[in-house]
């Protein structure tokens, strides 16, 4: 378990070097790592089973507040060994943050998508105007949710 | 009732709002802790009411708007509010960027050309505004002005946002899906409008192309490209490629699709 905290302490220190990395403007970086992220909260992801040694366990560190905006991280440790890391909260707004998104998403298409079935949030297209408004798809989705 | 063929997602509690500024429709779809309150209402107003300065003060539409004032000569840049410099130097970085494909300098019916950032204003504009919103702690947000998308995630443990991208040759349907958890997405096309969007170095639509939806960490510059690529025509592929872009959608005239990263169509 101690391993585990210096383990966790570690990770959210390197996530907010990390954040800290991409401020050749700012001065400070890691000096704003708080003394929080040594009081880690436990939960655990399944039911513990006897041996606990193989179960998946997730480990969340406390909410660090960076310069940036608040970063947690969460990590899942089986038969000892990290095996995934989540950042669970980042700051939003900044440069770092858009890199750390700046991944190709990947568009799904299919030619029989039903706009009925297809759950969206949004759409995206050439200009609507408000005139055009509301025969739009759009129009449908905003009515739908209000 | 016929355009209700759409059902919005009803789970996670989300919560809408949609007003009209600058002749188009901007819709706010949003999620989480301050979604449903007082706050989130005036973070939208401040939204609302900064869209309409920069309408007042970009509109090519309005004789006394200052950016035809500046084109007429009765105004000096430096008299301007200070986004019009910031405006008009994105608009020059955009026309070399693009090889001329885009620029704001559009040819008018006079033969004269004339100050137009319309390109620039709103993308700029639109992810200028999110800011108000980026304030709501664990607050998510997604943002259209007409059909271009600011998105947001303030808790990465809830899902990815999901755009629908529109069929250019069927307004009232969708070619794709696209998952943003943070990100812009601007589509360009002739859908709505028909061929407004002129090559700057000939005056013409281009041809080949029905519309190019681009994926990028900011709307300023995802409207930007997807305007440019959509000018570029048939090189809109081996121009966005040199983009540091996410993503990108091309509708080619016939209707056959392509993706970009080019791992994507695989």
């Amino acid at each position: 378990m101690r391993r585990i905290v210096i383990w966790l302490a570690s990770t959210i220190t390197i996530v907010v070097l990390l954040f800290g990395y991409h401020t050749s403007t700012n001065k400070t970086s890691a000096a704003a790592v708080p003394s929080s992220a040594s009081s880690p909260s436990t939960t655990t992801s399944s039911e513990p089973s006897t041996s606990p040694s193989t179960t998946n366990k997730t480990y969340q560190g406390s909410v660090a507040q960076t310069r940036w905006g608040p970063v947690q991280v969460q990590i899942t440790v089986q038969s000892g060994k990290i095996t995934k890391v989540t950042i669970m909260q980042q700051p939003n707004g900044n440069r770092r943050d858009a890199e750390i998104n700046d991944q190709a998403v990947p568009i799904l298409i299919n030619e029989t998508i039903q706009t009925q079935s297809a759950n969206i949030d949004m759409v995206s297209g050439a200009t609507v105007t408000s005139e055009g408004y509301v025969e739009s798809l759009q129009a449908a989705l905003d009515e739908a949710g209000i | 009732m016929s355009s209700a063929a759409v059902e919005a997602r009803t789970d996670g509690g989300i919560h809408r709002r949609v007003e009209h500024v600058m002749g188009m429709p901007i819709s706010l779809a949003m999620r989480g802790r301050y979604a449903a309150t007082a706050e989130a209402d005036r973070a939208w107003q401040s939204v609302i009411d900064q869209l309409r300065e920069v309408d007042q003060v970009f509109s090519t539409y309005g004789e006394d708007s200052v950016i035809n004032r500046l084109d007429r000569g009765e105004l000096a840049l430096e008299q301007c509010p200070a986004e019009v410099a910031e405006v008009l130097q994105l608009g020059r970085e955009a026309e070399q960027l693009s090889d001329g494909a885009f620029s704001i300098m559009l040819p008018s019916a006079s033969g004269r050309r004339r100050l137009d950032p319309s390109g620039v204003v709103k993308g700029w504009a639109l992810q200028r505004a999110s800011q108000f919103l980026a304030a709501l702690h664990d607050t998510d947000y997604c943002l259209s002005g007409g059909g271009d998308i600011v998105c947001h995630t303030a808790n990465l443990s809830r899902p990815e946002w999901r755009i629908g991208i529109e069929h250019p040759h069927n307004p009232k349907a969708l070619i794709a899906v696209v998952p943003i958890r943070s990100g812009a997405i601007a589509t360009s096309g002739t859908a709505h409008r028909a061929a407004h969007l002129i090559d700057p170095r000939t005056g013409r639509g281009p041809s080949g192309i029905a519309s190019v939806s681009v994926i990028e960490a900011s709307l300023t510059w995802a409207d930007i490209d997807a305007t440019a690529a959509y000018v570029h025509g048939q090189d809109a592929v081996e121009w966005l490629q040199a983009r540091p872009i996410r993503s990108a959608l091309l509708v080619w005239a016939d209707g056959t699709t392509t993706r970009l990263p080019a791992d994507l169509n695989t």
